[in-house]
């Protein structure tokens, strides 16, 4: 029945109701493909890869052989070496990331801070085949020339870390991976760090300026103990970033499945091992194989960036109850 | 009165706070700058070897084969094709879903959750997308298609479509909408017609970010669209496309096929840079909107 005036026919306002209907049932679907694709993601890639998961079991995590010619399969060395590269990345973005965000919120004047702000955002809008190709032909060189002498006659005799700068100066291989996946990620944790760096009140800030603290001292004992979690979270998306890094990693990590404790010697991650391989598989098991790898890859991102997400709400969430 | 070894003491401990504030401040501006170097360094090497091997026969020939003279032509066309296709496929989806949680959704579990979830696949490796795409459209139809990639690259736009929808419809101020509903308009109404219109600047800003975000996608297409030696238009053959065709030609020992790679650096870099910084000009139309 047409509600207030009777003029309004039944049929329009019946008309309303249904557009209401297939308008809000329609977003409702958008917002459903979300769930269905990441679903479909896990599904397919398990349905792919479960011949090989089948077929090695656990082994296929242990294992660090990987040969075609045998069918023989095992994600140890690509685990480790995505694992090893993107560690490397953070220890150059973290405190990197930590300098900038402080620059930005702190120190810079303020005429400074957006354009600043902007062009270090504009780090991460540059395709990943770009930092490879820049990686490949302009780093890699220079790296192996000045950088990896240097460091291997410092270092190269040390005990333990010296292990770490043993072999040939390729210029490719997992430091040079690592530093240009650092550099990569340099924008997603400043971004983080600087917003949540601007959430510490005001009013503790000059608290400590207070009772007399230096700039750096109001940082370190309040705003970072403030933050402390968002700052944690930015550094986990950092790492879910590094670890799924392909192109990039592609160029410059030299692809060889050779577990090798020497930060020089070329190795693999899952996602390069992934583009190189994927297309010219031959046979179902390597086919299979690189998919699981795929599962593997996708597992460990899913769950660093679930961490990430949970430290940043409970962050937003405590500064809600609190204002 | 403090003793002088007292004010000594003193003066040696205001003097290392100081010199540690000094320190760790200038070490946020090295900071700040060895993030910038790179920023330049890469661009400059990207549009110094970019533009030298620049010319107008990029665009009139196609891919060559190792050795001799060619262009681009093909993997050009190819990927404004299948950027334009994901951006038709993704967007309208992405609007509506942001709709969802910003409109219906809000603060409810569901929505919550989705966010959740959309956050997640925000930041997938994108080649996960591309493996994805391959198991559910090229194996069941037995060839790679330029259809699946743009499948692959629509994938990857909708969760920052979706976010920054939801993101500007909330800047949307309530009475707005309580005004076009006081009027007896319908949601579906209001919202089309007042709320986003009111987001109109924000939206566009989500769509271009997220163009730019797929314009130099790789890894995803490797095992989509693949790549094609030859012209192609045709959405279910394998089709060229920039970002593959200039990693297959600088992995390749030739010259001439790393000159073309770098000149296909330069034409993604220069539209990727335009599209971010034509999107931040709407966001802060958007922000200053509200």
């Amino acid at each position: 029945m047409a509600i207030g005036r009777p003029d309004i026919p039944d049929r329009a306002l019946r008309r309303q109701w249904l557009l209401d209907r297939i308008f809000q049932g329609a977003t409702q679907v958008s917002a459903g493909l979300v769930l269905v694709i990441l679903l479909g993601i896990i599904v397919s890639l398990f349905i792919g890869g479960w011949q090989a998961l089948n077929l090695f079991g656990v082994g296929f995590l242990t294992s660090d052989e990987w040969n075609p010619v045998t069918d023989q399969f095992g994600a140890l060395v690509p685990i480790y070496g995505t694992l090893v590269s993107s560690l490397i990345a953070l220890l150059i973005a973290v405190p990197i990331g930590f300098g900038i965000a402080l620059f930005l919120t702190e120190v810079a004047p303020h005429w400074m801070r957006r354009p600043i702000g902007t062009a270090i955002e504009l780090l991460a809008a540059i395709p990943s085949i770009i930092y490879g190709m820049w990686g490949l032909f302009v780093f890699a060189p220079l790296l192996s020339r000045y950088v990896q002498p240097w460091l291997q006659d410092t270092f190269g005799n040390t005990a333990i870390i010296g292990a770490l700068f043993q072999g040939a100066p390729l210029g490719i291989g997992m430091l040079p991976a690592g530093i240009i996946l650092g550099i990569m990620i340099i924008p997603f944790i400043t971004a983080i760090m600087r917003d949540v760096f601007m959430t510490t009140p005001k009013f503790l800030k000059e608290s400590a300026y207070g009772v007399g603290a230096t700039h750096w001292e109001m940082v370190w004992n309040v705003v970072l103990p403030y933050t402390r979690i968002g700052a944690v979270g930015g550094i986990f998306l950092g790492l879910g970033r590094a670890l799924g890094e392909t192109m990039a990693v592609t160029f410059i990590i030299g692809n060889t499945h050779r577990l090798s404790v020497s930060l020089f010697e070329p190795g693999n991650s899952i996602a390069s091992t992934l583009a190189n391989e994927f297309t010219e598989a031959v046979g179902e098991i390597h086919t299979s194989s690189l998919i699981a790898l795929g599962l593997v890859l996708f597992m460990i991102t899913s769950v660093v960036l679930a961490l990430a997400k949970l430290l940043l709400m409970s962050l937003e969430r405590r500064d809600a109850v609190k204002h | 009165m403090p003793s002088s070894t007292d004010r000594k003491a003193m003066d040696w401990r205001y003097f290392r706070r100081r010199a540690v504030n000094i320190v760790n401040l200038s070490g946020s501006v090295f900071a700040t700058l060895f993030g910038l170097i790179w920023l330049f360094w890469i661009l400059w090497t990207t549009f110094s070897a970019g533009i030298a091997a620049f010319d107008m026969s990029l665009f009139q020939q196609d891919t060559p084969a190792p050795g001799s003279e060619g262009g681009l032509a093909n993997a050009i066309i190819g990927s404004l094709i299948m950027v334009g296709l994901a951006t038709v496929i993704g967007t309208p989806i992405g609007i509506l879903a942001g709709t969802y949680l910003a409109e219906y959704g809000k603060k409810t579990r569901v929505a919550g959750f989705i966010r959740f979830i959309n956050d997640i696949l925000l930041s997938a490796p994108s080649i996960i997308i591309g493996l994805f795409v391959y198991e559910i459209v090229v194996l069941q139809v037995g060839h790679f298609s330029a259809l699946a990639g743009a499948l692959a690259l629509a994938v990857i736009m909708l969760p920052v479509i979706i976010r920054t929808t939801e993101e500007m419809l909330r800047l949307v101020p309530n009475p707005l909408r309580e005004a076009a509903l006081a009027l007896g308009a319908p949601r579906w109404k209001m919202i089309s017609l007042v709320a986003y219109r009111a987001a109109m600047s924000g939206i566009l800003t989500g769509i271009l970010l997220s163009v730019a975000r797929i314009a130099g996608e790789t890894a995803p297409l490797l095992f989509t669209a693949l790549n094609n030696q030859f012209w192609s238009t045709d959405l279910t053959q394998p089709m060229a496309n920039l970002p593959v065709v200039i990693f297959q030609f600088a992995m390749s020992p030739y010259e001439s096929w790393h000159a073309l790679a770098w000149a296909g650096s330069l034409l993604i870099t220069l539209s990727v840079l335009a599209l971010s910084i034509l999107a931040r000009v709407f966001l802060r139309k958007a922000r200053m909107e509200h």
